[in-house]
């Protein structure tokens, strides 16, 4: 039973995609950006959100719960994070070039080990209707939120607050900054970044777990599209900030809406030009923000492409 | 006699004794310091001079436990030490400024503060912090901003900071590398007349690097010579005149002296008028109203770093973009293209060559070749000509004495005063009409100084309209035939070089008119 709310309808699915879809968003991005931060880019996190999704996905069905599956997804991105800081210490090593490969490795393990976990049905995550005071089925079809979104907000505060408060977030920037500096001051750069990059990888494993165990809601070898490389794009549109990560997140996510949300209120033509919307306006805000002349302060100094 | 390496809790509260003895540092065959002893006495202000390669780095690195030494002791208040690595080095309350910054750039400077300290609790109480912070900057004779990331501060301003670090880390010992050389006078004058105020009153030893006879005269007690990696000299600086020293630090070689300047009378070459451009932070705005270079003159700018003349050198090197106004170079509008700069014979020697004005992983010969590789006498070459370049290159390098192992080495191996007289002898070679020049002899050696300096100088009597960006005053005085000061991305004065008052231009420097 539908309820006809007319043009209304857009903003409605519009907010409701942005909770939906920007939650992967959020959890890969503020991973990369905590990553970043401390001076090394992982590329490979499409991989470990891959990965994530698939043995969440298995785990939660052979488990049967959920949260076992989101713990495995976490710790396999671990574990990729691990991987991929253990080999950039080693010297004359990119991190571009390793992320692109983990990338490539991540996808293929998923799709190896996935194979059986195509047909089954694992249990789902569990959601918060917020919108129980409304009647319209629209208004509460949008407001069911996800907890991780809910816990990925409440991520964004935590490790913007981590980054300005604390020893470990003061010693990420150092590290991410100057590493003549970081050694200077007696920190050990490599450790700081392989366990930067850990975290990171855990988090894109979670952002993974939340794709096959919520929305879309199952395991198939299509369920990321390229997700986790548009979020290491966003960390660079967000500055590198936790908070901005998740307005980001939630901007892209929303324009991703736009499509569906317009062929829903029968916008037949030309929809397809507004499937690229987050493309278009991710693009169109970074060539409006950016300057020929002016530097970018924000950029983490150790951050380069060529070691 | 390693046991005196057990950490203190506390740094000490007095001043500290050092001496080194017989200090000797080799590598492999090269030695690069030969027997040194030095004596700082507590609460002394004592100066290390000598030329670039010296070995005055080599020894405060040995102090600093970056090198072990080969041979040789270093004794702290009285104590023989061993000093493994750095970290040793601070346990015992020494420190050191560095010539190069070693601070944080996006850290505000509160948190570079406090992330320095080797207690920093896990969660850090701001506030309290806070409260300590401007405690301790209310004793302090000067002021740096605390909530401004350490990037977006002007090298004078960085400097401050990177002493009072030292001051907030509670070290009793400290060596300055340098510290004077972003400064203004009267910057450097407070800043030395403070040091010299805590070691008066016993709080602390300074051991400075410094090439300012000076600051040296003004300020120091004691004054140890090296040259070669020897101990040529030293003593009481109240014994001691300036000619004594450099006599000690050159030992006996000719020093190259400025080409004296002969009357000349020009065209204008250079003109900018109403120029603007958004600064590298892009909040404020640059704005060069009127300046005008003739040919046979040289233009001193002077001021402290980060008040637009990094921003000037680039509008004239076409790197930003001009929001208004216009640039002329014989009358002619003036954008800086490369064709441009070569119609007009414009030539550029922006600072920092290696990073600016060369491609570090290229050859010196390639790099000397970069103005001609593509035309020759005017025609346009397709092909590179290996043998013009490599004939080119051998003769300029004679010419201009560059140290290169050969002209096949990337020009990034060589040291940082002949990477300088390799640029200047490719901006220099053929007509020269115009020649922009910013910091030429920042960090280089008093002989290298005298003859760069030497070689604009014979330029300008040949008739080159010459602009000179530098922060070094000393070196605006010697050289310009008019002088402008440039504040707060303005030109905020101008005197002619023959009656200019240095106090008046300090005055100008420092923003207060």
């Amino acid at each position: 039973m539908t309820t006809d709310i007319g043009l209304w309808g857009v903003p409605l699915a519009i907010l409701g995609g942005a909770i939906r879809v920007s939650t992967p968003f959020i959890f890969v991005s503020i991973g990369e950006a905590l990553t970043e931060r401390s001076g090394r880019v992982n590329l490979g996190l499409e991989g470990t959100l891959v990965f994530g999704a698939m043995s969440g996905y298995a785990v939660a069905y052979h488990s049967n719960s959920a949260w076992v599956g989101l713990l495995a997804a976490a710790f396999f991105g671990l574990i990729f994070g691990l991987v991929h800081g253990y080999i950039c210490k080693l010297p004359k090593v990119n991190d571009i070039a390793i992320g692109i490969a983990l990338m490539i490795f991540g996808s293929g393990l998923a799709f190896f080990f996935g194979k059986p976990y195509i047909q089954p049905v694992a249990p789902h995550l569990p959601a918060i209707s917020l919108g129980w005071w409304s009647d319209v089925p629209q208004v509460q079809a949008a407001l069911r939120v996800n907890v991780l979104f809910i816990a990925g907000i409440a991520l964004a505060l935590a490790a913007s607050w981590m980054l300005r408060n604390t020893k470990v977030g003061l010693t990420i920037r150092v590290a991410g900054d100057s590493a003549d500096a970081a050694r200077a001051l007696g920190i050990d750069v490599n450790r700081v970044r392989l366990w930067s990059t850990a975290a990171g990888g855990a988090l894109a494993g979670i952002g993974g777990a939340y794709l096959s165990l919520y929305y879309p809601g199952s395991w198939n070898e299509g369920i990321s599209s390229g997700q986790g490389l548009m979020a290491v794009a966003l960390v660079i549109f967000a500055r590198w900030s936790p908070i901005n990560c998740a307005y980001a997140s939630l901007l892209f996510g929303g324009a991703g809406a736009l499509g569906p949300a317009l062929q829903s209120v029968g916008v037949t033509q030309g929809y397809y030009l507004f499937y690229a919307a987050p493309y278009v306006l991710t693009l169109g805000l970074l060539i409006a923000t950016s300057s020929t002349t002016r530097a970018m302060t924000s950029a983490p100094g150790e951050l380069s492409i060529t070691k | 006699m390693n046991h005196v390496l057990e950490k203190t809790p506390h740094p000490p509260a007095r001043a500290l004794s050092l001496e080194t003895l017989g200090m000797t540092m080799r590598f492999g065959n090269f030695t690069a310091l030969r027997d040194v002893s030095i004596k700082v006495p507590a609460g002394s202000f004592h100066v290390l001079l000598g030329e670039n390669g010296a070995g005055k780095s080599t020894l405060v690195k040995c102090i600093m436990g970056f090198y072990q030494p080969t041979a040789g002791q270093l004794t702290v208040d009285g104590r023989e030490v061993e000093v493994a690595h750095p970290r040793a080095a601070h346990d015992l309350g020494l420190g050191m400024v560095y010539q190069h910054f070693t601070l944080v750039p996006s850290l505000t400077a509160a948190e570079n503060l406090v992330i320095s300290r080797a207690d920093v609790p896990a969660k850090i109480n701001w506030a309290r912090e806070r409260e300590a912070l401007s405690a301790f900057m209310a004793n302090m004779p000067f002021q740096v901003p605390l909530d401004v990331p350490v990037g977006r501060l002007a090298a004078g301003e960085k400097q401050k900071l990177e002493l009072l670090k030292q001051l907030y880390l509670g070290r009793k010992f400290l060596i300055l590398d340098e510290p004077t050389s972003v400064l203004t006078p009267s910057e450097a004058d407070e800043l030395l007349g403070m040091v010299r105020g805590l070691t008066t009153a016993g709080d602390l030893t300074c051991l400075m690097i410094s090439h300012k006879f000076r600051e040296v005269t003004a300020f120091a007690d004691e004054v140890s010579v090296l040259r070669r990696g020897e101990y040529a000299g030293g003593g009481k600086v109240s014994d001691l005149s300036t000619a004594d020293m450099a006599a000690m630090m050159i030992g006996e070689k000719e020093l190259v002296r400025s080409a004296r300047r002969v009357e000349t009378s020009g065209n204008v070459v250079l003109e900018m008028k109403g120029a603007k451009a958004p600064d590298r932070s892009g909040f404020k705005t640059i704005e060069i109203g009127d300046l005008k270079v003739k040919a046979g003159e040289i233009v001193g700018i002077a001021g402290i770093s980060g008040n637009g003349q990094m921003e000037l050198m680039q509008m004239l090197a076409g790197q930003r973009p001009l929001d208004a106004g216009e640039m002329r170079v014989k009358d002619t509008p003036y954008t800086a293209t490369r064709s441009e700069a070569q119609k007009f014979n414009v030539r550029y020697l922006p600072e920092e060559p290696l990073k600016n004005a060369c491609a570090p992983k290229m050859t010196v010969a390639e790099n000397i070749f970069f103005r001609d590789f593509d035309a020759k006498s005017g025609k346009r070459q397709f092909w590179l000509d290996g043998r013009r370049m490599m004939a080119e290159a051998a003769r300029l390098v004679g010419e201009y004495k560059v140290k290169t192992a050969s002209l096949a080495s990337p020009i990034a191996s060589l040291s940082g005063g002949n990477v300088q007289r390799a640029v200047l002898a490719r901006e220099l070679t053929g007509e020269v009409d115009l020649l922009v020049i910013a910091n030429p002899c920042f960090g280089l050696d008093f002989s290298a100084v005298a003859e760069i300096r030497a070689r604009i100088m014979a330029a300008r009597n040949s008739g080159t309209a010459v602009l000179l960006i530098s922060e070094d005053l000393d070196e605006i005085l010697e050289l310009s035939d008019r002088i402008l000061v440039m504040s707060e991305g303005q030109i905020a004065f101008e005197t002619p070089a023959a009656t200019a008052e240095i106090g008046e231009i300090g005055k100008y420097m420092a923003g207060h008119h």
